[in-house]
């Protein structure tokens, strides 16, 4: 992953009908804009047949005006937003994978899981997943310490985000559009 | 069961429930049912068969462009699909409304390899409006109902239905209804008042405002709207080069062509306007010259239907999100009647100095044995060409300075390939262009670079008889890439002289009539039986490589840095302003 000097860390939020394709939509026009895609996530969302698409990605606040209005512009794309963290509330979860025998040898390392609030999720005479949800700075600050205990395996997850607006302006925007084709 | 049909029938009566007569295609592999039942139909829609996809691509880009209705191509899948794929960019940029169905594999065979296989929804996703691969017969009324929708509202764009042979072939019993509504896309946003409001009180109190218009223009045919705006106001009215015709040439308020190798009077004066009002226009780079020294001294008031356009190049003061035609007719009364006509006499000052530089026979010469120039065969082809004529041009010297000097009288009067720039365009869109206003006379402009990369149509012609013009300003060379080489690169001629065919044989070997005109002495005539004649005729005009295209504002330069000729730079007098 890497950073923009001097840029903000933006979360897009993409409203979208679901067809084949649509991701490809999505990322080729940040490509053309030459912008490195930090996290994506996509799954439905409260809105029946609509899918939601979270991706992350550091630029400029004009770059992003940019970029929403080319995305909106793709007839799938219902409606599309971009926020600051400051604006939504947000979480990744992180997988890792350390080997069972050194957890039993190092005793640190329940006490790192107990500090994290990190959980147990499977344990085998062979390793031993270990969850963690949280920001980046968290997830990353425990894969950090566990790179001291042989970790073995580490993934985290795209971001998923809700809006702390009172607002939903998806639904507003589609109750006012006639639901008539689907 | 007696009353499903295939999915090659459903697509082709989709075709006819949307009232196209007339689709440009060549037949391949993959897509040999829908032509099947198109051979059902001959007496309902007739296909015309290009000698090339690219062809057939262009050519419904001319036909869409004239006859202001979405162009329909049909192509196999695979290399055909590829071919396709610089008239798809073409056509996103220059926002032509097509509908571009190719074959595909069998549905179970994607993604194998499969003979023909093209990933033709990966490739055609950047430089389509819309594109859907068609996989079950039932899908196909739906689909194609979408296409003319999404590609004829709004901005205007490509759409591509990705048909599989077997969707082809199966049986459905969905009938064809037009779609008139997509949730998830409102082709035509209603302008905000406040918007109008402020758009209006922008333009009264602006003492030097300028119109850019834009093909927003004509594709919302507001011309009748903007010539009113303009008249009320006293706005002059610039265009963009696919903006052209918006106004006759002969408007006292239409002041020419913005841009690199636009006029000097609007380029000048974009630099002087304390207001700006973009009509359907982009700023494309061609347009703006430099950005940080663009309208220094001006407002901008940008009106467009997309929204992504505003602030993309030039940021604005203000917007008006709307189709051109709605919003100049809110704004028509809320305007008052001005006058600015110092302002306005300004521009014809700095065009006058043009016209004495470059577009006088004292610029040109009188010597009638020496070849004429690029801009003297464009003046006088349309002098013969008359009212109501199309200019389609290729791209280079011959597309700048055609359009530039062409007089245009009606609208939709210009073909060319603004934003993509490709070489090969116009042979094919010529063919298109007089598909779709055959009563009006279609003059083509092109060179003989351009002209060979896909001069294959002169087979088009002769098999359609199609009355096309063709004027070629030959002089052996890349002349546009020629003209850099000499103007920026110390005429060091890399790869830009060309050992060309003998261009009248050739077009006699299509059975098209064809003339050479070597001197200035023979050009007048040989105009006058071009167009007397009855049918497609070719103009071989030699022109001498060292004939340039001015004036022209050099690529990062601001774009009131205007060159009149490879020495001079325009200086206007200190009262000129």
């Amino acid at each position: 992953m890497t950073t923009h000097d001097e840029s903000t860390l933006y979360t897009v939020t993409v409203f979208s009908e679901n067809h084949v394709g649509l991701l490809n939509q999505l990322s080729i026009i940040f490509t053309r804009r030459c912008l490195n895609i930090e996290s994506i996530s996509a799954s439905t969302c409260s809105i029946p047949g609509v899918h939601k698409i979270v991706i992350t990605c550091h630029s400029s606040q004009s770059m992003m005006d940019k970029v929403i209005g080319q995305i909106e512009k793709r007839i799938d794309v219902i409606k599309a937003f971009y926020f600051t963290d400051d604006e939504i509330v947000y979480q990744e979860v992180a997988l890792y994978k350390v080997p069972t025998p050194v957890m039993l040898r190092e005793n640190h390392v329940e006490e790192i899981i107990r500090r994290h609030n990190a959980r147990i999720l499977e344990i085998t005479p062979e390793y031993t997943v270990i969850e963690k949800t949280g920001h980046y700075s968290e997830t990353e600050e425990l894969f950090r310490e566990l790179q001291r205990y042989e970790l073995k395996q580490f993934m985290r997850s795209g971001r998923v985000a809700v809006t702390r607006s009172p607002i939903e302006h998806v639904d507003n925007f589609l109750n006012q559009r006639l639901t008539n084709e689907y | 069961m007696s009353d499903k049909i295939t999915g090659a029938e459903a697509l082709v009566r989709g075709l006819i429930a949307e009232h196209v007569d007339r689709v440009f295609g060549y037949p391949g592999g993959y897509i040999i049912p829908v032509f099947d039942t198109l051979y059902d139909y001959t007496d309902r829609i007739t296909n015309v068969l290009t000698r090339h996809e690219q062809g057939a691509i262009h050519a419904a880009q001319g036909y869409a462009r004239t006859s202001h209705r979405p162009g329909v191509v049909i192509a196999t899948s695979g290399p055909a699909a590829t071919n396709l794929i610089t008239g798809l960019s073409d056509a996103m940029m220059d926002s032509t409304p097509l509908v571009v169905i190719t074959g595909q594999a069998p549905a179970s065979m994607l993604g194998t390899d499969a003979f023909q296989e093209t990933d033709v929804m990966g490739i055609t996703q950047p430089i389509a409006k819309w594109s859907y691969q068609i996989r079950h017969a039932d899908k196909v009324a739906w689909a194609l109902a979408r296409a003319f929708h999404i590609a004829s509202t709004g901005r205007p764009g490509p759409v591509v239905l990705d048909f599989t042979k077997d969707a082809q072939i199966q049986l459905t019993d969905r009938a064809y209804e037009p779609c008139r509504f997509i949730r998830s896309y409102i082709p035509k946003p209603t302008p905000a008042e406040a918007d109008i409001a402020l758009a209006a009180e922008m333009i009264n109190r602006a003492s030097r405002p300028m119109i850019l218009a834009g093909q927003g223009i004509t594709i919302a045919e507001a011309e009748q709207a903007l010539k009113a705006l303009a008249e009320k106001a006293h706005i002059p009215v610039a265009a963009t080069l696919l903006g052209l015709s918006v106004l006759p040439s002969s408007h006292p308020l239409f002041k020419g062509m913005l841009g690199m190798h636009g006029n000097i009077g609007p380029n000048i004066n974009t630099n002087r306007a304390d207001l700006i009002i973009a009509i359907g226009m982009r700023f494309d780079d061609r347009v703006t010259g430099v950005t940080e020294s663009y309208a220094p001294q001006a407002r901008i008031l940008h009106i467009d239907i997309d929204r992504s356009e505003f602030n993309k190049n030039i940021r604005a003061h203000a917007t008006v999100h709307g189709d051109a035609r709605e919003v100049l007719e809110a704004l028509l009364p809320l305007v008052k009647p001005a006058r600015h006509d110092e302002w306005v006499r300004s521009f014809d000052r700095h065009n006058t100095i043009e016209h004495e530089n470059v577009d006088t026979t004292a610029a040109y010469g009188t010597d009638p044995t020496k070849a004429p120039t690029m801009g003297e065969v464009a003046r006088k082809v349309s002098e013969a060409a008359g009212a109501g004529a199309i200019l389609v041009t290729d791209v280079g010297q011959n597309q700048m300075l055609s359009a530039r000097y062409f007089r245009y009288t009606s609208p939709r009067s210009i073909v060319t390939s603004g934003g993509l720039g490709t070489m090969g365009f116009g042979l094919p869109a010529a063919i298109g262009a007089k598909m779709g206003a055959p009563e009006r006379p279609v003059c083509l402009f092109t060179g003989d670079g351009g002209l060979q990369m896909t001069v294959q149509e002169l087979g088009t012609i002769m098999q359609y008889g199609t009355a096309v013009k063709i004027i070629l300003l030959n002089n052996n060379f890349l002349g546009n890439v020629r003209q850099w080489q000499a103007l920026f690169f110390n005429g060091r001629f890399s790869q830009t002289p060309m050992l060309n065919p003998d261009f009248k044989t050739l077009a006699a070997s299509y059975g098209i009539p064809a003339e050479d005109v070597a001197t200035r002495g023979e050009l007048q005539c040989a105009i006058t039986r071009m167009m007397e004649h009855d049918g497609p005729y070719l103009l071989n005009i030699n022109i001498d490589p060292a004939d340039m295209v001015f004036p022209m504002t050099p690529v990062g330069k601001p774009v009131d840095y205007i060159m009149l000729n490879p020495s001079d730079v325009y200086q206007p007098l200190p009262d000129i302003s």
